[in-house]
């Protein structure tokens, strides 16, 4: 390997790719190459650095200075300033929202956004290469499975994982230790590990991450749990809206062949297994493990019941395994690392980290990965960075449309399994919504709904009708047509959803709709009885008003569509409400500000 | 329709290479997306033939999964993500403004066969949001106001 003095580090993940990243690294490596650079430093392509806020993303090492918004037109100075003359561009570099600390006198793991977490799935995501094997290896990479099929038996692994606490990322939160021990006692010629990388809920984004940022770690968990288990073949069925993730894939997958990690007789040992890759093709419910496998199968990606589980009769009628992406990313730590060592992060029930994406009303939009059990305000505040524009925090929605809301009120809670489902929301996969003052509760829950009507696959009642009859009501009440009994409606509909519905999406789905009407019951009170909606958010029930602010200008009434404002010159005009269409351009267009919404 | 050959050559290629594989109606599906930009009927029965399974097999996947479309697609097509991290930042505005703008529904193509007005599953570019995409093209941190300029530039 060749020495270089210096590596940039660019992102190269979805969200930094979409703001323009790919552009960067063409200009910084022709521009290194200019000044005669090309041997002294190195451009690499990682995957996600986290902080998506602040992308594109340049990270300088050996300094660690992170440059922020990185544009084409930068890329010059920083070749010249710092590259060539030592120089940091301190205009470039990132400062914190909330501290205003600032990456050129301090290190990147004490900024804000950093500081409060710890990397396990995400250890080498904005660190390596992600296209390149080599790079995983010098990270440790491929060590642990050598030691499983050189030093463990698939029982001792099978222990190590259960003794470790690790439990589902994918939401459910099952012992994925249980999970193995249940394939590994089922008899079979074939079984099947599956990796279940259809991340769908909206907002979510943990497992594209780290599909993008760090493939191998995956490919790796998978053949180490494919030798737990008894597996000899392995499918990844990933959502075909990730193609930065599937290429890294393929070409991952490529490489352990290559290099005799995937295929026959690894380690020179018995032990053969390869895997292979499985798009989707848009459909939410393919995420549920039997209508996953109906989909690798070739058909409609419809739920079973269960009995019988996968691991008895799975993936082409044989025992399976499925896990998600995020667990996985924690396996192959745990086999090099050891159990005791897992288990001394997190809490006792929720071993661990967990990875989150935050979005919504929050400065630091991206990726972050925190100690099960730390408080909910931690990730908020410190590491989100609190709420922009001097909002006031709402609610946060975690598991997305099969999690609920948690009120301000709670925010001191512990973010673990347990806690997270006591509280009437979930774990979920990792999607954290953030909503400030200006969002209807109403309205999110009716947006979740919609969501979940449109991706119900129709095939039990339940889920097909009742999350309908859920949406209507709640569409209705939006429109400022509630009715007196309305919320009685949704709760005695929800219980029997839940109850009747065939797989976890209809058991689920009135989750967002029982969370908001238990923390926000006044809000649906409002919209119901005095047709108003307090986050001034639904068109129906909003009202223009003009306050004394106004100077008589006469431009709302020209600008008005239907008429609806009157008033004569340099004096106050007054909105017509039974006229008003809620259009909203009087508003936009008033100088003075003395139009409010009410 | 001459020009059509070299597409149904390729879709048999596909499927030629696909032969045998167990739960083939999918990707050969997608491939037929990427050659035709939709599959209709004539295409979902050479696939039935060349799979092995029938047509009301194919034309149920077909159906099921949002990625496959009967009908052609616009030019341009305009996905505007609806995630939740984007709905709450307003992208429901962004996607109003567009229905507005092209004066077509959500769902439909222009008469004029340039544009496909789609609203999207998270795109997962939640740091950007509101997020459109317009082809490969990704535009973030939208406004409505930005609507018409941006369609100009097609």
């Amino acid at each position: 390997m060749d020495l270089y003095r210096a590596h940039v580090l660019v992102c190269g993940g979805t969200g930094c790719t979409s703001s323009g990243s790919a552009k960067l690294i063409e200009r910084f490596e022709e521009q290194i190459a200019a000044n005669g650079l090309d041997k002294e430093i190195k451009v690499v392509r990682t995957g996600c650095f986290g902080l998506c806020e602040a992308g594109p993303v340049v990270i300088i090492y050996p300094e660690g200075t992170f440059y922020s918004r990185v544009k084409v037109e930068d890329v010059d100075e920083i070749v010249t300033e710092h590259l060539l003359k030592g120089r940091k561009v301190q205009h470039l570099v990132y400062v914190d929202h909330k501290t205003h600390e600032s990456s050129v006198q301090k290190s990147l793991a004490e900024i804000g956004f950093y500081k409060k977490q710890h990397r396990v799935a995400l250890r080498n995501c904005g660190v390596i290469d992600p296209e390149n094997i080599d790079e995983y290896i010098a990270f440790d990479g491929y060590q642990a499975l050598g030691k499983a099929l050189t030093e463990m038996t698939p029982e001792q692994v099978i222990d190590e994982i259960l003794k470790s606490g690790l439990r589902g990322r994918g939401g459910a939160g099952f012992p994925t230790g249980k999970k193995w021990q249940f394939a590994r006692a089922s008899q079979a010629e074939h079984k099947y590990f599956v990796c279940n990388a259809d991340e769908g809920d909206p907002g979510a984004f943990m497992d594209r991450s780290l599909l993008e940022g760090d493939p191998h770690a995956i490919l790796e968990a998978m053949a180490i749990g494919g030798y737990a288990i008894g597996a000899d073949e392995g499918w990844i069925y990933v959502r075909a809206e990730y193609p930065i993730a599937v290429k890294r894939l393929e070409r991952a997958i490529e490489q352990a062949r290559e290099y005799g990690l995937l295929g026959k007789n690894i380690f020179g040992t018995d032990f053969s297994f390869d895997i292979h890759i499985r798009l989707g093709a848009g459909a939410f419910v393919c995420g549920e493990e039997t209508a996953l496998m109906a989909s690798i199968e070739g058909r409609r990606g419809e739920p079973r019941p269960k009995p019988p589980f996968p691991a008895v009769k799975g993936l082409f009628e044989s025992p399976t395994n499925i896990n998600n992406v995020e667990t996985l990313g924690n396996v192959a730590q745990i086999i090099l690392k050891g159990a005791d060592w897992f288990r001394s992060i997190g809490t006792e029930k929720s071993t661990g980290t967990k990875v989150f994406a935050l979005g919504g009303k929050i400065n630091n939009t991206g990726l972050v990965e925190v100690p099960m059990g730390v408080p909910l305000r931690t990730i908020i505040e410190d590491i989100g960075g609190g709420i922009p524009n001097g909002k006031k925090f709402k609610a946060v929605q975690t598991g997305g449309p099969s999690g609920g809301c948690i009120p301000a009120s709670l925010l001191d809670i512990p973010v673990e399994y347990d806690t997270l489902t006591s509280v009437g929301a979930m774990m979920g996969s990792g999607g954290m919504i953030v909503l400030d003052e200006d969002n209807c509760m109403v309205d999110i829950a009716r947006f979740f709904l919609d969501f979940t009507v449109d991706e119900s696959c129709g095939k039990c009642t339940p889920c097909r009708i009742g999350t309908r009859r859920m949406l209507e009501i709640l569409q209705r009440i939006t429109e400022g047509k509630g009715e007196e009994g309305d919320i009685e409606k949704l709760e005695n509909l929800a219980e029997n959803i839940k109850n009747s519905a065939l797989c976890g999406l209809g058991q689920t789905a009135p989750n967002p709709v029982l969370s908001t009407i238990k923390f926000f019951r006044d809000e649906y009170e409002a919209h119901i009885k005095e047709k108003r909606c307090p986050a001034h958010h639904c068109q129906a029930l909003l009202n223009y008003v003009i306050t004394d602010k106004c100077r008589g200008c006469t431009l709302c009434a020209r600008k008005c569509p239907v008429q609806a404002i009157t008033g004569t010159v340099k004096e106050k005009h007054v909105i017509d409400t039974a006229k008003c269409i809620k259009c909203g351009q009087c508003m936009a267009n008033c100088k003075f500000g003395a139009i409010i919404k009410d | 329709m001459p020009d059509n050959k070299e597409k149904y050559a390729q879709l048999q290629e596909a499927i030629a290479r696909h032969k045998g594989e167990r739960g083939a109606v999918m990707p050969v599906l997608q491939e037929a997306m990427n050659i035709f930009g939709y599959v209709p009927q004539d295409v979902q029965e050479m696939i039935a033939e060349g799979t092995g399974a029938t047509l009301s097999e194919v034309y149920g996947v077909s159906t099921f999964y949002s990625q496959f479309s009967l009908e052609p697609k616009g030019e341009h097509v305009i996905g505007v993500c609806l995630g939740t991290a984007c709905y709450v930042k307003g992208s429901q505005k962004v996607l109003d403004r567009l229905s507005e703008e092209l004066k077509i529904e959500v769902g439909r193509t222009t008469k004029d066969g340039k544009f496909t007005l789609n609203a999207t599953r998270c795109l997962g570019a939640c740091g950007l949001a509101p997020v459109m995409m317009i082809g490969d093209e990704v535009y973030g941190r939208l406004t409505p106001d930005q609507v018409p300029e941006i369609l100009a530039k097609y």
